[in-house]
């Protein structure tokens, strides 16, 4: 690789952070906190990661704007940056999360994991080579099993680790296999020059094959059907915090490089939406993907009695009108689908943050252990409710107008005339399904009655200002949506 | 008349000072939620007093909100908004009143409430389609939530199908709003914008069926009223009073302000479904609270059946049947808003039944006078006597109808026959059940209010019931009043596109 080393090494001073992160939360707990309680292991590891990530955050800011690095496996453009500071934000709030959530029994393991998790993220986030996009998805892979097998006294947690590793395992194998057919399509591994070589090609089977390999690995990353078995089972197994940081930032980070890798480099390739042509592209399966994932989502969302495995199915159904945003990308930019899965991570890890705090005092399995939460903890119910309202999508919160940007977008490719407004036109009516299930859930911690002898909740500082800082960006960034959406 | 916007930030703001106030008294949470409701309808009538009625929106307020989707926050008021936005102030006032007896989270409940008028104020000042929304769902949650925590009859049921309804309307008409937007070349969000876009006659007809009915289903258009005599029977006083008196509004404004002007072609092609739906509504829900065994569901398909009139006038779409629907709007606000209340807060938070078999059995007439003489005369308001704030509205209505059809007033004038039939069983058989006989446990009329078993109505409930009953009477005598801030509304060439045929 040619190419300056200097500047590498600043576009990579966020991960370096993380990484001196890491082993500052390892080597503290290892030489001083052995014999101390897990509460304050669990505090200082949380301290000394959350110092990390916010230096992560200034370095990511720092570095705006220098577009593509010497050696052509990153590039730092607008939408690297800003998928940068959403994942590194999202991990900052995840942090305060566990703190909230029932302690782990290593917590400064635990906390470092998702330190690793969260570099991954980064490095996806910026990844212009299918050989980093590679490397960062499986750095950001890894950490994310273990996290979800972390809680080793409930067997389901293990089961939730193993289903989401076997599938993991096996759509990486998928991406690899595509990447290796696009290496032998077009000779680069380098997403410009693949664009290029692809869009001096002709349709071919073996780039149809290629692109279904890569949509296989894309949809299991999102959790978009018919790639979705995993999600409910690892949503419902792993322990909540893990399960915030898989819903929100690992989102964040798929949405963005598999949008990068279907753009910019088979971007040239995509049919138009509508085009006599449109059966050649990856948009026609993207167009099934998304459409799917909405249906299948919402409707079996109705019939869950387990308020995680109901997130999950949501989470589903999002998926999809995230795909939605990445089809209408070529019309309007990454604008709206970066603004729909950085609020949809909010209000998903705040709401997993919200079933952490209801854990620690007893079980949050059913939909009814949330009952009376208005009472048992005025703050996380206050909460709850903006997440869920947020999800659902109703305004003024941010969720409404992540919705909202990516209809327009879809609509304004090519109104009723082509797939994408029929999706979107599919969306909005799910999106009447979905406040069903959503206000199912609001009217047990809202309106319900506390159990009789249901404790009250006390939520540590942490993680109260984690959820109140969730809750407040997403009031302010629907009050005010130009705060993200002017970035790019 | 800039002083409008401020019914909005008033509300909002007091909802929020209200929860916090309310954790600490309810007293306090109390005379604070009035004084807001007070205020904004003080503000709503202060800028009345200086509204100079021009053809077109008078702008409030217009700023670059979201650029990058084209969405401004543009607010404006003309006669119409105006109108509605003073019988907000005025409804939402006395519902305070009717909720003094509120014990159980009252903070919650008035923030809630205060924060349900917010939206509604929004809503009539929005100029914009897409603020209009997010205002019109804005108010979607708090009407959950009122009817879910402080509700009566299947109240959980009764809210899940509201909120559903609601949004499912509004859902169609985002829809129909983006596919305009996206057909007439993705502008802005603005209702001049949106009405350059030339659409083919498909399309336009499309579009309006996904706005109109998407609006009527909050309108209670027959058949997609059915969410309204549930949701407001489920609903607490106060909470009935609103839905029924303004929220049902909003379903009638956006049909008035968005659906018709936008797509006048589309509005030709469904004018007649749209008539024949309304008059199927006013009868059918007039034939539906004629047999009601429930007093507050007969009031709430009452709801219904006048707000056909509203529908039907929209429909006839000449000034004349326009400006009686908006009259109508004004008036049924009023008058739904003192049935409800007598029914809700006078009657059975006190007795605890609404069984019309068991409150006939009541000499309530003799236990509660003022609240009998309350419901006669906001009966004979419902039924359109002369002298009440019905008999204007509904006449123009039907004077504008005839224009466009004299056979669609026949359907129509059997609906008010059958109205005036209702309201006066409800009447003879809730409160005047015993009026022949002396009653169980007393021996006459002398001296028998002050052996009521029932607690005597409060200054609230008497100042709030007062309240209405002026302004209904009022209106009833000096109907011009809003006819001349309505009449000019409509003389704007936006309006006129959509209104054609029959003189103003």
């Amino acid at each position: 690789m040619t190419g300056n080393y200097a500047e590498l090494a600043r576009a990579l001073l966020p991960e370096a952070a993380l990484i001196a992160g890491v082993l500052g939360v390892l080597g503290i707990d290892l030489v001083w906190l052995r014999a101390r309680s897990t509460a304050l292991r669990l505090r200082i590891a949380v301290g000394v990661a959350a110092v990390a990530v916010v230096a992560a955050m200034f370095a990511t800011w720092a570095e705006a704007g220098i577009g593509p690095v010497p050696g052509g496996a990153l590039v730092l453009d607008s939408l690297a940056v800003a998928a940068r500071l959403g994942v590194l934000g999202l991990a900052l709030l995840t942090l305060g999360v566990v703190t909230g959530a029932p302690a782990p029994r290593h917590p400064a393991e635990y906390v470092a994991i998702m330190l690793f998790a969260t570099t991954g993220f980064a490095l996806m986030a910026a990844a212009q080579q299918l050989l980093m996009a590679f490397l960062a998805l499986e750095l950001a892979s890894l950490p994310l099993y273990v996290l979800a097998g972390f809680d080793k006294e409930r067997p389901e947690s293990a089961e939730a680790a193993l289903k989401y590793f076997l599938v993991g395992g096996m759509s990486s194998a998928f991406l690899l296999f595509g990447f290796s057919l696009i290496y032998g399509l077009t000779g680069s591994i380098e997403l410009p020059q693949i664009a290029a070589a692809l869009g001096r090609q002709g349709f071919s089977p073996l780039r149809a094959v290629a692109w279904v390999m890569v949509l296989v690995a894309f949809g299991f990353k999102v959790a978009a059907a018919p790639f979705h078995l995993w999600a409910p089972d690892a949503y419902q197994g792993a322990p909540p915090a893990s399960t915030a940081l898989i819903a929100s930032g690992s989102k964040l980070a798929g949405f963005v490089l598999f949008a990068r890798l279907l753009w910019p480099a088979l971007g040239t390739a995509a049919g138009a939406a509508a085009g006599p042509r449109g059966d050649q592209g990856w948009l026609p399966a993207v167009a099934l993907m998304a459409g799917a994932s909405l249906l299948l989502g919402n409707v079996a969302a109705l019939v869950q009695r387990d308020v995680r495995r109901l997130l999950a199915y949501s989470a589903i159904g999002h998926a999809g009108a995230l795909l939605l945003g990445v089809i209408a990308l070529g019309g309007s930019g990454p604008a709206p689908l970066f603004y729909y899965a950085a609020t949809y991570g909010l209000a998903a890890l705040g709401a997993f943050g919200v079933i952490a705090g209801v854990e620690r005092v007893g079980g949050c399995a059913r939909i009814e252990d949330l009952a009376g939460l208005h009472r048992r903890s005025p703050l996380l119910a206050a909460c709850l409710l903006i997440f869920m309202l947020s999800l659902a999508g109703i305004p003024p919160l941010a969720g409404f107008f992540g919705k909202f940007s990516v209809f327009v977008a879809a609509f304004r490719l090519d109104g009723l005339a082509g797939p994408a407004g029929w999706l979107a036109l599919l969306a909005i009516l799910l999106s009447v399904v979905a406040l069903y299930y959503y206000l199912i859930v609001l009217k047990q911690a809202l309106v319900a009655a506390p159990a009789p002898g249901a404790p009250r909740i006390a939520v540590p500082r942490p993680a109260a200002l984690a959820l109140a800082s969730a809750a407040g960006l997403l009031v302010l960034l629907g009050a005010f949506p130009s705060l993200l959406l002017a970035w790019f | 008349m800039s002083l409008l916007p401020w019914t909005i930030y008033v509300s909002f703001a007091g909802a929020l000072v209200v929860l916090l106030v309310g954790a600490r008294s309810v007293a306090a949470a109390r005379w604070f939620a009035l004084a807001t409701a007070a205020g904004g309808w003080g503000v709503a009538l202060l800028a009345a007093g200086v509204f100079q009625p021009t053809p077109g929106l008078q702008t409030l307020v217009d700023l670059a909100w979201i650029p990058e989707l084209g969405v401004r926050y543009h607010l404006a008021a003309d006669g119409i908004s105006l109108t509605l936005v003073v019988l907000t102030g005025l409804v939402a006032t006395a519902g305070v009143l009717f909720s003094w007896n509120v014990e159980e989270r009252t903070g919650e409940f008035l923030a809630l409430y205060l924060a349900l008028v917010g939206g509604v104020y929004g809503v009539f000042l929005s100029a914009d389609v897409l603020l209009f929304l997010v205002f019109y769902e804005l108010a979607i949650a708090p009407k959950y939530f009122l009817i879910a925590c402080w509700g009566s009859t299947r109240r959980e049921y009764g809210a899940m199908k509201l909120a559903l309804y609601s949004f499912a309307g509004s859902a169609l008409v985002l829809a129909g709003i983006l596919w305009a937007h996206a057909a007439g070349g993705g502008h802005g969000f603005a209702l001049a914008e949106l009405a350059a876009g030339s659409f083919t006659r498909a399309q336009a007809a499309g579009m309006f069926a996904l706005v109109f009915f998407g609006f009527a289903v909050l309108a209670g258009l027959f058949p997609l009223h059915t969410w309204a005599p549930t949701g407001h029977v489920a609903a607490p006083t106060a909470a009935s009073m609103l839905l029924a008196g303004v929220v049902m509004k909003l379903g009638a404004y956006g049909c008035l302000r968005v659906a018709l002007p936008l797509f006048p072609a589309g509005f030709a092609f469904w004018q007649p479904v749209i008539a024949w739906l309304a008059l199927a509504g006013i009868v059918y829900a007039g034939l539906a609270a004629l047999v009601q065994e429930d007093f507050k569901f007969v009031i709430g398909y009452s709801s219904v059946s006048h707000m056909g009139f509203v529908l039907l006038g929209l429909a006839a779409a000449n000034a004349r049947a326009v400006s009686g629907a908006v009259l109508q709007m004004f008036s049924h606000g009023v008058i739904a808003g003192l049935l409800f209340a007598v029914v809700g807060r006078m009657v059975y938070d006190r007795t605890h039944t609404r069984r019309l078999a068991d409150l006939r059995a009541l000499p309530l007439h003799r236990w509660l006078p003022f609240a009998a003489v309350t419901f006669v005369l906001a009966g004979f308001a419902s039924m359109g006597m002369p002298g009440f704030s019905g008999f204007p509205a509904e006449l123009t209505v039907l004077i504008g109808v005839w224009k466009a059809s004299p056979a669609w007033v026949l359907a129509a004038v059997v609906g008010m026959l059958i109205a005036a039939a209702f309201t006066l069983r409800a009447i003879q058989l809730s409160f005047f059940g015993q009026a022949g006989s002396t009653g169980p446990g007393q021996s006459g009329a002398a001296g028998s209010a002050a052996r009521s078993p029932l607690p005597p109505i409060t200054w609230p409930e008497r100042a709030g019931a007062l309240l209405l009953l002026a302004v209904t009477v009022l209106i009833g005598l000096k109907p011009d009043l809003l006819l001349d801030w309505i009449g000019p509304s409509l003389q704007s060439p936006f309006m006129q596109a959509a209104l054609k045929g029959g003189a103003p």
